[in-house]
């Protein structure tokens, strides 16, 4: 009958929904800037945290709150170093102000080599290893490459905010995980039977919508025993979050269902007899699936900024644990805002965390385009 | 498109006094606080092998009718009588009331009455192959085998006149009216006697229409299915039906032959919606009757007739007492009281 | 009333899109005059530019198309007055205080209204005759206040007055109750409601023409019926020219006077609507013609198809556009060589080669 379409022709392969988005996805440079961002932030701050800080989380040196080590390449007469190295530090005490501090001393040279060995560690937690991204190789226990500086217990700030980086995207990840699950399972249940199980839980949501957040957070969070293990509170501190925020999810989730179960090919689908699951999982969710990805992305940063800030008002991660939550709550104090600047270090990785996520769930959102045509 | 010749035989679909309410909730505890009558009190039969024409304005429940004789809405009352084989079994044919089956029985209906849906981009998944869209009723049913499926699909494709490595493609990838065809093969998949057509055409652009509407009826002569026609379009329904039903508010005012209907029309609707067409025809004269006021609401319509606020020629009686239902002439029903005293104008 | 007065000449019109998977001509050397007190029919399907040349008309060719060549003549003239400046609509700044004078005031407009075009997109206190005369009911507005604004910003009453038309207007385009409807939101309305709103908006600024874009597609035939009846009437008692673009033969013949039809951005055949129905010349407008099932025909016969689909706008056969669906392509002639815009006889204008010797 009717002619094939020159169009359909000339295109030789046919592309699912998914390569369409890809194809989409791959035009916003800024998107993609910020999913590379965010995988070499994740391997380095998740995988491999030990391989790339120079220190153990725990070791403590003698230099207590020194300043960062300048990373140089021009020594002091000038000469130009292919090799790249930090001076060493002096202490030195201020006498009217009763306060220690460090200066660089230009004489005391320690190069810095990459692939070293240094603090031993178990890569992936199972292979034991001693090799570290960089470090000095000098045999002088004075030796130390700080370069951003250690912290009143003399540890190296950058080796902790790596590790602390580790806890603080996983919960971002898992918890959002969490919301997930319950958010789309709950919605997606609300929504396709609707009646009196729609009521129950719409009443639920309403009711951890209209809770301000941080007062539920600090109840369930003081609940919390004070002598369960570090892990156990974080674990417990990942359910919770997840518990308070999947109501939102859930909301859009049902709002989704309930707009695709009138569509005609779900009119269709049920016409020929097909049964709760196949509509369920053939036709509804993964209509949804599109739009859940992209709010999932646009709040993780929402996770990890509420464990920092649980953290911080001290209700969250506590020590031994290190977080960025953590580690900012020790960096609060005028005292350290004052003389330790570099305990503010932490800031600005987690400002490229979310404004990698931001950058990546808004291009997501124009490839997927959960309102579009199609 | 064999006329069928005899009046009581051959029937494949017998409704009587099929009634859908959709309640009207409102409140935090949404109490049920009225009805909307979408279908009211209807009935009608479909031959073997033919098309039924079921026209009405936006509305009146025509879609609503299709949908739940093939149980997608549960009908708030009356019966569906369905002549099936599959449930007689051994080649045999038996009157059922799909209203009163249970799910897993209704299901067996399933795969002898298809659906055809109206529009053509909201109609198939947007995540499925064309493949997977046209199988998908196999698999519902467990007749999907990997090698032979794939050859009754590829020969589907073809009847319907769209090519075999269209298979592998999605949705999007299509025009409108090979959107419709794909619709159309998949609802011929599982063999179906009886096939609804919820407005297939009207999402089409006129050339394609036409197109669309030979299809449907070269299949009908092939495979010899009778059609439920659905639509707003009279001179489409007119084009394609054998007999036509004409609903006002929920219910059947009339129903006839095509042509008798067309010709000598007798409920003042029906009268009135065909002077309304717009005829494609410079030189005709056109005397239409202009219909007062707006449809009526359906969960809230008037006494008596539902018609007889627009009707120009109601009486006392219209506005007391609903109209029966009745035979007036051979094949030719109507529900009006002054149906045989007025001398109606077809086309 | 003199005849054949001349309003608005679109000469050579082009309209083109620049998209990224690259250009489309939507509109693609349009030449025809509208008449004071006349009907034009506009016919083609989805996609053959006859809404973009009507948005042209009035400046308001959407993002990212462009008119490249041709103009729009405006035979301007004030009420009363017997002198006539032309204005080139097309040089006109789109925003310009000039151009909204026209748009919505002097030549107004009708589209098809899906439901979907009631969208929050104008918030209250925007620009509310914008939005009308954009043809968009806002929500959360009483229909009557947005109507009676309108009103005002085209014509010179009070507050009173133009709430008083606004009734009158709504009574005549069929709404039951004109006097409590006034005061109702559009959401209150239902769909064919608030469509014979838009048209009693459009209609109460008096306007010397009306550009219909399909605006009885979405409503039933009852109700199709009342609002060309309505129209009719204004145009005779107002001496208004209309532009009326339709897929719709039915509608098509029962209003137009001269008729032009258009495929694929182009104009394939212009002629009297008695013409067109009896004597049509181009093959696209013969098929037309016979794909329609037509009421009190005899059922069961087939209906002549137009084979094929319509051509990719990015891939445009070459020679005649039509010519793949052509059931009287000569080959070797029409898919080498373009046909010209040729006049026939009297007033029948047509773009195929079956008339050219070449």
């Amino acid at each position: 009958m009717a002619k094939p379409s020159p169009e359909l022709k000339k295109k030789p392969i046919s592309q699912s929904y998914w390569s369409l988005v890809w194809w989409r996805f791959k035009k916003n440079k800024l998107a993609i800037v910020g999913g590379i961002l965010l995988i070499v932030m994740y391997f380095s701050f998740v995988a491999v945290p030990e391989f790339i800080s120079p220190y153990d989380l725990e070791r403590r040196s003698e230099y207590t709150e020194a300043r960062p080590q300048t990373i140089r390449f021009v020594d002091q007469n000038g000469k130009f170093h292919l090799r790249p190295f930090v001076y060493g530090l002096e202490r030195k005490v201020d006498p009217v102000a009763r306060r220690r501090s460090y200066v660089e001393n230009p004489d005391r040279v320690y190069e810095i080599y990459f692939f070293t060995k240094g603090d031993p560690y178990k890569l992936f937690g199972l292979i034991p290893a001693d090799i570290h991204l960089f470090g000095t190789k000098s045999d002088d226990p004075a030796a130390s490459v700080f370069i951003m500086g250690t912290d009143s217990l003399g540890r190296d700030y950058f080796s902790r905010i790596m590790y602390g980086g580790r806890l603080s995207l996983m919960i971002g990840l898992i918890g959002q995980f969490l919301t997930l699950l319950l958010g789309s399972v709950l919605g997606a249940i609300s929504g396709y039977y609707g009646g009196r199980v729609d009521i129950i839980i719409q009443r639920v949501t309403e009711f951890l919508a209209a809770f301000p957040d941080i007062p539920l957070f600090m109840a369930l969070a003081a609940a919390i025993p004070a002598y369960w293990s570090p892990i156990l509170v974080y674990f417990m501190l990942t359910v919770i979050l997840a518990f308070v925020r999947w109501g939102g999810l859930a909301r859009q989730v049902r709002g989704l269902i309930l707009s695709l179960r009138e569509r005609e090919f779900v009119l269709a689908a049920k016409s020929f007899g097909a049964d709760d699951s196949r509509l369920m999982f053939r036709h509804l969710l993964p209509g949804t699936m599109s739009h859940v990805i992209v709010i999932a992305t646009l709040s993780i940063p929402g996770m990890i900024l509420a464990e920092t800030a649980l953290s911080w008002l001290g209700l969250g991660l506590r020590a031994p644990l290190t977080s960025w939550g953590v580690l900012l709550q020790e960096s609060m104090t005028v005292y350290a805002i004052r003389f330790a600047p570099w305990l503010l270090w932490t800031i600005p990785f987690l400002l490229i965390v979310i404004l990698a996520y931001n950058m990546l769930g808004d291009g997501l959102r124009d490839a997927l385009d959960p309102y579009g045509a199609r | 498109m064999a006329a069928p010749n005899t009046r009581t035989d051959n029937i494949l679909l017998d409704v009587k006094g099929l009634k859908k309410y959709f309640p009207i909730q409102k409140g935090f505890l949404r109490r049920v606080v009225g009805y909307v009558k979408a279908v009211d009190d209807v009935t009608f039969f479909v031959r073997e092998g033919e098309t039924l024409g079921l026209v009405g304005e936006s509305g009146c429940g025509k879609t609503t009718a299709g949908r739940t004789i093939i149980r997608l809405y549960e009908p708030t009352g009356g019966q569906v009588f369905f002549k099936s084989r599959l449930m007689a079994g051994g080649g045999e044919e038996k009157l059922i009331n799909l209203a009163g089956l249970d799910r897993g029985q209704m299901k067996l209906i399933r795969r002898e009455i298809a659906m055809i849906f109206q529009d053509p981009i909201n109609s198939l998944n947007p995540r499925m192959t064309v493949g997977d869209i046209i199988a998908e009723p196999m698999v519902i049913h467990g007749q999907y085998r990997k090698d032979e499926s794939e050859a009754i699909i590829i020969n589907l494709l073809q009847r319907v006149g769209l090519r075999p490595d269209h298979l592998r493609r999605y949705p999007h990838e299509f025009s409108g009216g090979q959107r419709q065809r794909i619709g159309i093969a998949r609802a011929l998949s599982l063999n179906p006697r009886l096939v609804i057509c919820d407005e297939p055409v009207s999402a089409l652009d006129v050339s394609i229409q036409a197109q669309t509407l030979n299809l449907l009826q070269d299949l009908q002569r092939d495979f010899n299915l009778a059609y439920i026609f659905v639509a707003h379009d009279l001179s489409v329904v007119q084009h394609i039906s054998n007999r036509v039903a004409v609903m006002y508010v929920g219910k059947i005012v009339e129903m006839a032959d095509a042509e008798e209907l067309y010709l000598y029309p007798l409920h003042p609707y029906t009268e009135a919606l065909m002077s309304a067409v717009p005829k494609a025809d410079p030189k005709y004269k056109s005397d239409r009757i202009i219909m007062q006021g707006d449809v009526a609401d359906p969960s809230n319509p008037p006494s008596g007739c539902y018609f007889h606020p627009r009707c120009r020629y109601a009486v006392d009686i219209c506005s007391k007492q609903a109209p029966e239902f009745r035979e007036l002439k051979p094949d030719h029903f109507v529900a009006c009281h002054l149906a045989q005293d007025l001398k109606l104008r077809g086309i | 009333m003199t005849a054949n007065e001349l309003l608005v000449q679109i000469q050579n019109l082009r309209v083109e899109f620049d998209v990224r998977a690259g250009i489309v001509k939507a509109v693609d050397g349009v030449t025809f005059d509208i008449y004071r007190g006349q009907t034009l029919g506009v016919i083609g399907e989805s996609g053959c530019g006859k809404s973009i040349t009507a948005r042209a008309i009035l400046q308001m060719v959407p993002k990212p198309g462009k008119i490249t060549a041709g103009q729009v003549l405006y035979h301007r003239r004030a009420k009363g007055s017997t002198q006539t400046d032309v204005i080139n609509i097309s040089k006109l700044d789109p925003d310009g205080q000039l151009i909204r004078e026209i748009r919505g005031g002097e030549i107004g407009m009708i589209f098809q209204e899906p439901m979907s075009s009631l969208t929050p997109v104008y918030n209250a206190g925007s620009h509310i005759n914008e939005a009308v005369s954009l043809h968009r009911l806002m929500p959360l507005r009483k229909v009557g206040d947005q109507m009676a604004e309108t009103i005002r910003a085209h014509r010179k009453v009070t507050k009173e007055e133009s709430r008083q038309i606004a009734i009158e207007m709504l009574r005549r385009v069929g709404i039951p109750k004109p006097e409590q409807r006034v005061d109702s939101y559009p959401h209150q309305l239902s769909g064919g409601q608030r469509q014979r709103v838009m048209i009693a908006i459009a209609l109460s600024c008096q306007p010397v023409m009306l550009i219909a874009d399909e605006p009885t597609t979405a409503l039933d035939v009852s109700i199709e019926a009342q609002i060309l009846d309505i129209m009719r009437e204004m145009q005779r008692n107002e001496n208004m020219a209309i532009m009326f673009i339709t897929h719709n033969l039915g509608v098509i013949a029962e209003m137009a006077k001269e008729i032009v039809v258009m495929y694929m951005g182009k104009q394939v055949e212009r002629a009297s609507t008695v013409d067109i129905f009896y004597d049509p010349k181009h093959p696209y407008t013969r098929a037309l013609l016979q794909s329609i099932p037509k009421v009190g025909r005899k059922t069961g016969t087939r209906l002549a198809s137009i084979e094929g689909m319509v051509p990719d706008p990015f891939n445009l056969p070459t020679g005649c556009v039509f010519h793949p669906r052509c059931p009287s392509f000569m080959p070797g002639k029409c898919d080498k060589i373009a046909p010209t815009w040729k006049q026939l006889v009297g007033d029948h204008w047509v773009s195929c080669l079956l008339y050219e010797e070449v």
